[in-house]
């Protein structure tokens, strides 16, 4: 009897289950204004990418054209795939100090992963991502980019 | 009943023309003629619609848009499948039985199409009337399953023949269950034939007039019906992680074309006898004692409510599909033979009882 009162119960649970999974794929059925899918060219303008999503590295110049790096290449020695090169030069002050400084910031853009190491190691906070996301060029040396801009030179504190 | 006279009308017209100018043997091979090509024609046009209907349905189900760019709203997007799956290679695999691979789709397709000869669309409109229509639909649906094993064997692929053995038990497994839930029905009407069976929906649909033996008999029907259909949640056929794609894999182009077509003729015909059977065919809704809404339902033209009854059998299996986990075989055989079988054995009793004592209306 207790098992027969089981397979019932058993009969009745699943059609219980069955119902509100039902009710769950309807209701998303009859409400579109629920819809995920994002109609990507078309709306390009108001197009909403989150302030956190890892696009490119970029390195923030103000507006003295001067950028916060100072050349120590631990953003090159964290890159996992080696997408980063430093180049740094001497710069000699006129009281005869030799500086370094940064020279060039190459970043591959077409072997970065976005892993976000570079960003995390960089001592004075010198590079971000950036959430842009439309990077597709025709040739792959364009990806290969010098981050500082001609003429930038280190802010000083 | 503007439509039934001109649907009746249409083929009085057609048949006096065909007689007069060919005689009474050309009027016949005529006949076959046109009606294998509206047969044709309406199961494509239904094909398209659905696949289009069932794209758009699942990615609503699942949040997403479907098909958006192709045309408007996506609409072409079938056509433009067609147009691919016409143009694309049909490949035998160099050692499949071959003369079996070719054949097993035609044999598939030829099955579905067979079971559409004496489904009732209005009255009037009807290719072939004999007396034992539901017997005959379910057992010549079944001869589906030889096609599906023999696209399985033929294919000489370890994962085709395995998906087509699934698809073989599980076909031969349901078929009991939909059969005793079609019993049901017919042991209260008594008649075998479509029409008949239409007919003596016209005070009440049976799911109304039957009580419970004719709701319970409706959800095994149901059920058992996506099982035959080896539609999710019983597409265990078609499982891609174990078996790619089941009895199909080694077929590409048009030949896979016809397999997919006669899924989705099958599921027409399944929701055809569904609506025949359970929800009063070309039959309008009548509710007793409302007679001017009863008066407003017989406007509607009988094609509409059938093919309006139709598609809502389809939008609740899409549903069931894009809704439900798929079953393990044991589970999927267990339910059968644990569940839908004894239930439908027992419902089959009540179901004599009930019209014995003659407690439907």
């Amino acid at each position: 009897m207790n098992s027969a009162f089981r397979y019932i119960k058993s009969i009745i649970w699943a059609f219980k289950s069955l119902a509100s999974g039902m009710r769950l794929t309807g209701s998303y059925f009859i409400r579109p204004r629920k819809i995920l899918t994002e109609q990507y060219p078309e709306n390009r303008e108001n197009l909403y990418i989150p302030e956190r999503f890892k696009g490119e590295v970029t390195l923030p110049h103000d507006e003295n054209n001067e950028h916060k790096c100072n050349g120590c290449t631990l953003c090159e020695l964290a890159c996992p795939n080696g997408s980063i090169k430093i180049f740094t030069l001497i710069q000699e002050t006129t009281d005869g100090k030799k500086l370094k400084r940064l020279d060039k910031w190459i970043y591959n853009l077409g072997s970065c992963t976005f892993c976000n190491l570079c960003i995390e190691t960089c001592p004075s906070e010198a590079i971000k991502m950036s959430n842009s996301f439309e990077h597709s060029v025709y040739n792959s040396n364009n990806l290969i980019k010098t981050l500082n801009k001609p003429g930038s030179k280190l802010k000083e504190k | 009943m503007l439509l039934l006279n001109n649907t009746n009308s249409l083929t009085h017209w057609i048949h006096t023309k065909l007689i007069n100018s060919f005689g009474s043997t050309g009027a016949f091979t005529g006949e076959f003629i046109l009606s294998g090509i509206a047969i044709i024609l309406l199961v494509v046009i239904m094909a398209i619609i659905m696949i289009y209907m069932e794209r758009k349905i699942a990615a609503l189900m699942q949040l997403r848009l479907g098909p958006m760019r192709v045309g408007l709203w996506g609409s072409l997007q079938p056509f433009a499948d067609v147009i691919k799956l016409l143009l694309k290679e049909c490949l035998t695999p160099a050692s499949a039985d071959k003369f079996l691979f070719s054949l097993a789709p035609f044999i598939v397709l030829v099955v579905s199409f067979l079971a559409l000869a004496p489904i009732s669309f209005t009255p009037g409109l009807q290719l072939w009337n004999p007396n034992i229509g539901i017997l005959y639909i379910t057992s010549v649906s079944s001869i589906g399953v030889i096609g599906i094993l023999m696209a399985g064997w033929s294919s000489n692929n370890k994962y085709s023949l395995l998906g087509a053995m699934r698809s073989g038990a599980q076909i031969v497994s349901y078929e009991l269950s939909a059969g005793l839930s079609l019993l049901t029905i017919i042991v209260m009407c008594g008649t075998l034939s479509t029409q008949e069976i239409i007919q003596s929906q016209s005070n009440g649909w049976w799911i109304f007039k039957g009580h419970i033996p004719a709701v319970i008999a409706f959800f095994i029907f149901a059920i058992a019906s996506t099982a035959e259909l080896n539609r999710a949640p019983f597409d265990l056929a078609e499982a891609e992680q174990e078996l790619t794609a089941g009895f199909h894999t080694e077929y590409s182009g048009m030949q896979f074309a016809m397999f997919f077509l006669s899924e989705y003729t099958n599921m027409f015909i399944v929701s055809m006898v569904g609506t025949t059977v359970f929800l009063g065919g070309w039959m309008p809704l009548h509710i007793g004692g409302f007679d001017s809404f009863n008066h407003v339902m017989d406007f509607i033209p009988p094609i509409l409510w059938f093919f309006g009854k139709v598609f809502i059998s389809i939008f609740v299996i899409i549903w069931f599909r894009w809704t439900f986990p798929r079953m393990r075989i044991d589970q999927l055989l267990k339910l059968e033979w644990k569940y839908l079988l004894p239930i439908s054995i027992v419902n089959l009793i009540i179901a004599a009882f009930v019209s014995i004592m003659g407690w439907y209306l």
